[in-house]
């Protein structure tokens, strides 16, 4: 008899998280842990780092894989296998877009068309990076599904890696994530490198009322636009103008109102969670990622900086009345909102009556046009 | 109201009509052996003739009760049911009739259909042209069809040069004979007439444009491009609007916007002037929402019995 309950006893042991737990295991616990206490008590994006803190503590538990118990993500048919498909098979991500479209007033960029061409430059961050990946031996494609963190774009980063690079997916997303919320800490420095005090005390005019009818028709021209120039670009694209058409057109208000709200909540819950398991310490622990969050954290400069550099540049043909503060040239990377609050709070550090979070919610949603864009170039080159 | 709803009706019937028809429409002929005395067998172990379908379309293809034919006269025939009858149907109830985007399934032409759903009941004949087709579940429309020339050796077939596709610039090159020779002339029952082991956009980036500079220029222009478009878009519809609303201004100052010089035209109303003139109106009229909604608290009394009573049915919990 006591045999019999030593063999199960130990039989049992061999499943525990106890048995079967490594270093690495106990790093990324760590660094889940981490990611919770920066949401909690440094306010990080709460909203992402939370669900991919704790996705990173379910997906670390340590088990034994061979025992055939369907529990981790990457085993077919466990059920966060079953959530995670959205990440791997890249659904999430559209319908993200989809609530940010109905979320997003695009006034700003309506009233001030020229702001958009700060959403297409800031994209150099990606194609920068791209070249340094390839320089530090990855492939085209992995290199361009790392390089779209510079988009700083969680979405658009996870639809993009899964299609060209799935296996480089949990650590491209965590990385992209990670900068997101780490926006307010990288971009002021480079934003007070590249600005003279004269210029960011530019004062810019306030932008004309918009009226309905144009954000009726911006989703509409939006959508052709910019799918017939770039098809590829569709799922993202296609998804984000929807959203913006059913919040604008006034008509959809209770769909509008599911896709920003509950919709959201509910794909950002499963697409955080499931991203943070994704960070299994076997797959997620390799020098490959410690290269990815490098080239990241450069793509996010590169993308800061040449936002700020393109206003500068393009100060220089514009008449002095409708010169460009380029405290709003690092919104062009689509952290939305994030990126253009920074703008704001630097320009009122310098001038507390020059308010510029609206001239910098231009730039901020074409920086969002603008990376889905590149990941459908990205997508139609290297796929 | 009954015109619109039937023209919603006709609508959704033409566009599932259309997704059906597009979908059997993308069912091929891919590859055909006619005489087979040393290639593949089947489950039978046999040696027998096949026809090898491909789903050239990017999402699962269900051809259960397609027909497929080698029987010429089916075309000079009326009567749906005389054609149906000469033709071989697939049948129903098959979980390996669903063909998953861009694969194959394979056909034996011996003649023995009670061996199984891939035994089609009739055979091709060596030595002279097979005419092979493939007919929706109606019987009358051709999906596809293919002439296997008489001159086919044994153990070799004729085969799509590209797996599902016709050549549109040269018709004759969209067929080729396959003998197994060489790497490009492999016999390829149930795999990819086109054998692709590698992602050649990937490889030819690597090779052509190694330090990534060529993509950064061409997809840098993209971006620029699609978002300039765009933006010169917006800038010719918000001229548009600012000008109506500028004649809108002076006519309702009863003056002609065309008639005043360029100076003097009344300028566009910034958001936080409508937004003051807004808070002024309702200030000065004391205005108010008009509500829609009507309340009205009623009360309601319930004679009082113990199976709607909540004592009875709400779970207490004990105190301590």
């Amino acid at each position: 008899m006591s045999e019999f309950f030593m063999q199960n006893l130990s039989e049992f042991w061999s499943l525990t998280g106890f048995a079967n737990a490594t270093w690495e295991h106990f790093v990324m616990l760590g660094v889940g842990l981490f990611f919770i206490w920066l949401a909690i008590k440094k306010d990080f994006e709460p909203m992402l780092l939370v669900p991919i803190g704790f996705g990173m503590l379910i997906g670390n538990i340590p088990f034994n894989a061979s025992a055939g118990l369907e529990i981790g993500i990457y085993e077919q048919g466990s059920v966060l296998n079953i959530l995670y498909n959205g990440v791997s098979a890249g659904w999430y991500p559209p319908l993200i877009f989809l609530g940010i479209g109905a979320m997003t007033d695009f006034s700003a960029l309506i009233a001030n068309p020229k702001l958009m061409l700060i959403g297409a430059a800031a994209q150099f961050g990606i194609f920068g990076a791209y070249m340094v990946a390839l320089l530090l031996g990855f492939a085209p494609d992995q290199a361009g599904a790392i390089a779209i963190i510079g988009g700083a774009d969680g979405p658009t980063a996870i639809f993009l890696s899964s299609k060209l690079a799935p296996n480089l997916m949990g650590a491209i997303a965590v990385s992209a994530y990670s900068y997101m919320a780490l926006v307010p800490v990288i971009q002021p420095p480079i934003m007070r490198l590249f600005t003279t005090k004269k210029e960011r005390l530019i004062k810019m005019k306030p932008a004309r009322a918009v009226s309905q009818n144009e954000k009726i028709i911006f989703p509409i021209v939006g959508l052709l636009l910019t799918c017939f120039v770039v098809p590829s670009g569709l799922p993202l694209l296609g998804m984000l103008f929807f959203g913006n058409l059913l919040r604008e057109c006034g008509v959809c208000n209770r769909l509008a109102k599911t896709a920003s709200n509950a919709l959201t909540d509910i794909v950002t819950i499963l697409l955080g969670m499931t991203v943070g398991a994704s960070t299994q310490a076997s797959e997620f622990l390799t020098a490959q990622t410690i290269g990815i969050f490098a080239l990241g954290f450069m793509a996010f400069i590169i993308a800061s900086s040449s936002g700020v550099l393109f206003v500068k540049l393009f100060n220089l043909v514009l008449p002095q009345s409708k010169k460009i503060n380029p405290l709003i040239g690092n919104a062009g990377v689509s952290a939305v909102p994030m990126s253009a609050r920074i703008s704001n709070n630097l320009g009122l550090e310098y001038d507390p009556s020059n308010y510029l979070l609206m001239h910098a919610m231009g730039p901020n949603v074409a920086g969002v046009i603008g990376s889905a864009v590149a990941a459908g170039v990205l997508l139609g080159f290297l796929a | 109201m009954k015109k619109k709803i039937l023209l919603l009706l006709a609508l959704a019937a033409v566009s599932v009509s259309a997704v059906q028809a597009q979908g059997r429409r993308a069912l091929r002929i891919n590859e055909v052996m006619v005489q087979n005395d040393s290639s593949v067998v089947d489950d039978f172990g046999r040696h027998s003739a096949w026809i090898e379908l491909f789903n050239s379309s990017f999402a699962p293809l269900e051809i259960a009760n397609v027909y497929l034919t080698n029987n010429k006269a089916v075309l000079d025939i009326e009567d749906e049911q005389v054609r149906k009858s000469m033709m071989y149907s697939v049948p129903l109830h098959d979980v390996n009739t669903r063909i998953p985007k861009q694969q194959h399934v394979l056909f034996w032409a011996d003649g023995q259909p009670t061996d199984g759903t891939f035994h089609t009941n009739f055979v091709l004949v060596p030595g002279q042209d097979n005419w092979i087709a493939i007919y929706d579940a109606d019987g009358v429309n051709l999906i596809d069809s293919v002439t296997v020339p008489a001159s086919l050796l044994p153990n070799t077939t004729y085969a799509r040069a590209i797996d599902g596709r016709d050549n549109a610039e040269n018709p004759e090159l969209t067929w080729v004979v396959r003998d197994g020779s060489t790497e490009t002339a492999y016999i390829t029952p149930s795999g990819m007439n086109v054998i692709t082991d590698s992602n050649n956009k990937v490889d030819y980036f690597k090779t052509q444009d190694k330090n990534g500079f060529a993509l950064t220029v061409m997809a840098m222009g993209i971006v620029f491009s699609a978002l300039l478009l765009l933006c010169l878009c917006f800038y010719a519809i918000s001229k548009i609007g600012a000008s109506r609303s500028r004649e809108r201004k002076a006519k309702s100052h009863g003056a002609d916007v065309s008639a005043m010089p360029k100076s003097e035209r009344p300028a566009h109303d910034s958001g936080e002037e409508i937004a003051a003139i807004v808070m002024a109106l309702h200030e000065h009229l004391n205005t108010h929402d008009t509500e829609n909604t009507i309340l009205t608290i009623n009360k309601v009394k319930r004679a009082y019995s113990p199976w709607s009573s909540k004592i009875y049915s709400i779970r207490e919990l004990p105190h301590r």
